[in-house]
C-alpha cells in the first residue's frame, strides 16, 4: 500500500514535469528571496554596528575651547587649555571611568626608504588602546618605560605600512623618519576599516611625551578621550568631568568653559534608531516577499488540484478509497514543498554568498530563524493549499468530480 | 442479479424539487445486455449513477448480487465499484500523459497484488478488449478515440466485474469507430459479461438484447430487442 502510494505520487509528479517544476520554482523563489534579503539586511546591520564600535566604546571626547586673540575667535580646539594633568585628574577623581587617553595630534610628512606619505601622528598613552578599541596585530604598543623616556618608537597603522613598505611586509624593527628624526617601528595595529578622512588605519602612534618633546614642543594636549565604564554612566561621567575641569581651570561660569565635550552616546542613539528603522524596513520587505511567495504557491497548488478534479473523480469511480486519494495529494504537496524548500534554502545561501563576494563592504549573515520562517510558511501554505482542495474534491461524489470542467 | 425496487431520486435546488427518478422498479439478470434509452433529462444518467454505486437513491432499494447498496458507506461503495462494476465513459476519462498499461492497472492500486500480477492482468484485459500489443506502452494522449475507448473497456474489465456500465460510450466517436466499440461490447456480452448501456441514440441501443425506455423519471417501456445485423 505504502509502496503504491509512493510510486503513484512520484509518477504523478514526474508525469507533469512542467507543472511540478513551476510549483517548485514558486516555492524556491519565495524561500530564497526571504533568506537572501534577511541575510543582506543582517549583514548591513552588522557592518553599521561594527563601524560604530570601531570609533571606540562609551567614548567622551574633550577638546580645548576656542582661543581668542585680540577679540578674534580662532575656532574650537585652537586654545591650549588641556594638559596631561587634567587627564590624570579625570582618571583619578571620577568614578566609572575606565580609561583616559590624552592625545597630541599633528599631520606630518613621513619617509622610509625613499617612500613617503603624509599622515596623522598621534601622541598618546597606552589607554588609547582601550578608549579607541585599537588592537595590535604584530609587535607591541609602547611600554611605560618608553613612555617615560620619550623613546623614539612608533606604532603604525596597516595603511601607513602599505604606503611606506608595501603590503604583506612586517614593519616591526624598521626605521621611519618623522620631522627628520628616526623612529623605530615597534608594532602595527589591526585593520579597523573606514576610508578617506576617517581612515583609522592611516596613522602613526608615538608616545605622548615623545610627541610633546619633538613634535608639538609644549605641555598641552589636543584632546582627551575618556571611556566610561558603561553606557549608563556616561551622562554622569560627562557632568563630573565638566565640574572638575571648570574647577581646575578656575572658571565659575560654565558658559565661559575653555573646553568642549562630545559624547558617543549621541552617536549610538542615532545609530540605534537607524538600525531599528532598517530592521523594520527589511522585515517588512521579507514579509511582503513571503506573502507574495505564499500566494504564488497557493495559486499553483489550487490550480493544479482544480485541474485534477476529474482525475480525482476517475480514481473514485474506479473504486479507489478516499483515504488513498487524500494521502496521495498530501504526499505530492509535501514532496513539492520540501523539494522546493531545500532548493530555496540552497539558492538563498548562494545568493547571500555572492553578495558577500561582490560587495566587499557587506558581509551577509544568514540567520537560522529566517530559514525556518521562510520554510515553515511556504511548507505550510503549500501543504494546506495542496491538500485542502484535494480533500474537498475527494469528498465530492465521483460524478460531480468527473463532470468538473 | 440487479434488483431495483421503487427507486426514487429527488434533487432539491433551493425551493425547486426535481424528481429525477420516480418509483422505478426493474431487475437485470446475469449475462444480459441491456440498453437504457431516453432523452436528456429523462433520468437515465441518474439511474446509471445509482446502478454504478456512484450515487445513492433518495428512497427505494437497490441490491447488487444480493447486497443492498443504498445503505453503504463511502468506502464500502468504493470497494463495491472496484470489485463489481466496470465503467466506460463517454469522454474515456483516461489519465493524461500516462501509458496504456498504467491506465488499465489503475483500479488495482492499493490492492494486494504484485506488480507482475497487475501487468499480466492488464495485458490480458487489453487483448480481450482488442487492443494491439505494440500500443501497450503508448501514452494515452497519442491514441485515437476508438483506441482510447478500448483502453477504457480494458480498464473496466480488469477486476472481472459483475457488470460493465457504459455511459454513452460512442458519444465522442464517429459512426465507424462507434460500430467497432459496440461490437466489442457485444463480444464481451457473448463471453458472459453483463452489460448495461446508457444512450439516447436508438442505433446504439439496438446492439442490446433488451431496451428499457425511460422518460420523466419513469420506465415507459421495457422490451426485448433483437439486434439488427450492424454492418458498415
Amino acid at each position: 500500500m505504502l509502496k503504491d502510494l509512493l510510486k503513484e505520487t512520484i509518477w504523478s509528479l514526474s508525469a507533469n514535469k512542467v507543472r511540478s517544476g513551476l510549483t517548485i520554482l514558486g516555492i524556491v523563489i519565495g524561500i530564497a528571496s526571504v533568506i537572501a534579503l534577511v541575510a543582506i539586511g543582517q549583514g548591513a546591520q552588522n557592518s553599521i554596528e561594527k563601524n560604530i564600535e570601531a570609533i571606540g566604546s562609551n567614548l567622551i571626547m574633550i577638546s580645548p575651547g576656542a582661543q581668542r586673540i585680540g577679540g578674534i575667535n580662532q575656532g574650537g580646539g585652537s586654545a591650549q587649555s588641556l594638559t596631561v594633568e587634567d587627564a590624570e585628574a579625570i582618571k583619578n577623581e571620577i568614578e566609572n571611568v575606565k580609561a583616559v587617553a590624552p592625545t597630541v595630534t599633528k599631520r606630518s610628512q613621513i619617509t622610509a626608504k625613499g617612500n613617503n606619505t603624509n599622515t596623522q601622528v598621534i601622541g598618546t598613552t597606552e589607554d588609547y588602546l582601550i578608549v579607541r578599541n585599537v588592537a595590535i596585530d604584530s609587535g607591541s604598543f609602547f611600554s611605560q618605560q618608553q613612555m617615560k623616556g620619550s623613546a623614539k618608537v612608533a606604532v603604525i597603522g596597516p595603511t601607513t605600512r602599505d604606503d611606506l613598505f608595501g603590503a604583506e611586509i612586517d614593519p616591526v624593527g624598521k626605521i621611519i623618519r618623522i620631522n627628520k628624526m628616526d623612529f623605530t617601528v615597534i608594532g602595527m595595529t589591526i585593520t579597523k576599516g573606514g576610508s578617506g578622512f576617517n581612515n583609522q588605519d592611516d596613522v602613526v602612534y608615538v608616545p605622548l611625551t615623545t610627541a610633546q618633546h619633538y613634535l608639538s614642543g609644549d605641555e598641552y594636549v589636543n584632546s582627551i578621550s575618556v571611556a566610561a565604564s558603561d553606557q549608563n554612566s556616561m551622562t554622569a561621567v560627562q557632568e563630573q568631568i565638566s565640574t572638575l575641569l571648570l574647577a581646575r581651570h578656575k572658571i565659575s561660569d560654565p558658559a565661559d568653559a575653555d573646553f568642549s565635550m562630545m559624547n558617543q552616546n549621541d552617536i549610538i542613539a542615532t545609530a540605534t534608531s537607524i538600525t531599528g528603522t532598517f530592521t523594520i524596513l527589511l522585515s517588512s520587505i521579507a514579509g511582503i516577499s513571503l506573502l507574495v511567495g505564499g500566494i504564488g504557491i497557493m495559486n499553483m497548488m489550487l490550480t493544479t488540484v482544480t485541474e485534477r478534479t476529474r482525475e480525482i473523480g476517475l480514481r473514485k469511480a474506479v473504486g479507489i478509497r478516499k483515504l488513498y486519494i487524500n494521502l496521495q495529494f498530501l504526499a505530492e504537496a509535501v514532496i513539492l514543498t520540501f523539494l522546493g524548500g531545500a532548493l530555496g534554502i540552497v539558492l538563498g545561501w548562494i545568493m547571500s554568498l555572492l553578495v558577500t563576494r561582490f560587495i566587499s563592504s557587506l558581509t551577509t549573515s544568514i540567520s537560522l530563524s529566517s530559514i525556518f520562517l521562510a520554510f515553515g510558511v511556504s511548507a505550510g501554505v503549500g501543504i494546506v493549499f495542496g491538500f485542502y482542495p484535494a480533500r474537498r474534491a475527494a469528498n465530492l461524489s465521483p460524478i460531480e468530480a468527473l463532470r468538473y470542467e | 442479479m440487479i434488483v431495483c425496487k421503487n427507486l426514487t431520486k429527488t434533487y432539491i435546488n433551493g425551493d425547486v424539487t426535481t424528481n429525477a427518478l420516480a418509483n422505478v422498479s426493474f431487475s437485470i439478470e446475469k449475462g444480459e445486455f441491456v440498453s437504457i434509452i431516453g432523452p436528456s433529462g429523462s433520468g437515465k444518467s441518474t439511474l446509471m449513477h445509482i446502478i454504478g454505486a456512484l450515487d445513492t437513491p433518495t428512497s427505494g432499494e437497490y441490491s447488487l448480487d444480493g447486497k443492498e447498496v443504498s445503505k453503504l458507506s463511502d468506502d464500502e461503495l468504493s470497494d463495491l465499484r472496484r470489485d463489481k462494476i466496470g465503467f466506460v465513459f463517454q469522454s474515456f476519462n483516461l489519465l493524461p500523459r500516462t501509458t496504456v498499461l498504467r491506465n488499465v492497472m489503475l483500479p488495482l492500486l492499493y490492492t494486494n497484488t504484485t506488480k507482475k500480477e497487475r501487468e499480466e492482468r492488464a495485458e490480458q484485459s487489453l487483448q480481450y478488449a482488442g487492443m494491439e500489443k505494440d500500443k501497450f506502452m503508448n501514452l494515452s494522449n497519442q491514441l485515437s478515440g476508438g483506441q482510447m475507448q478500448r483502453v477504457a473497456i480494458a480498464r473496466a474489465l480488469i477486476n472481472n466485474p459483475a457488470i460493465i456500465l457504459a455511459d454513452e460510450p460512442t458519444g465522442n466517436l464517429d459512426t465507424k469507430t462507434s460500430h467497432l466499440v459496440m461490437s466489442a461490447l457485444q463480444e464481451l456480452n457473448k463471453k458472459g459479461h453483463t452489460i448495461i448501456l446508457i444512450t439516447h441514440e436508438m442505433d446504439v441501443a439496438d446492439y442490446a438484447n433488451r431496451i428499457i425506455h425511460i422518460r420523466d423519471g419513469m420506465i415507459e417501456k421495457d422490451e426485448i430487442n433483437i439486434p439488427n445485423d450492424h454492418k458498415i
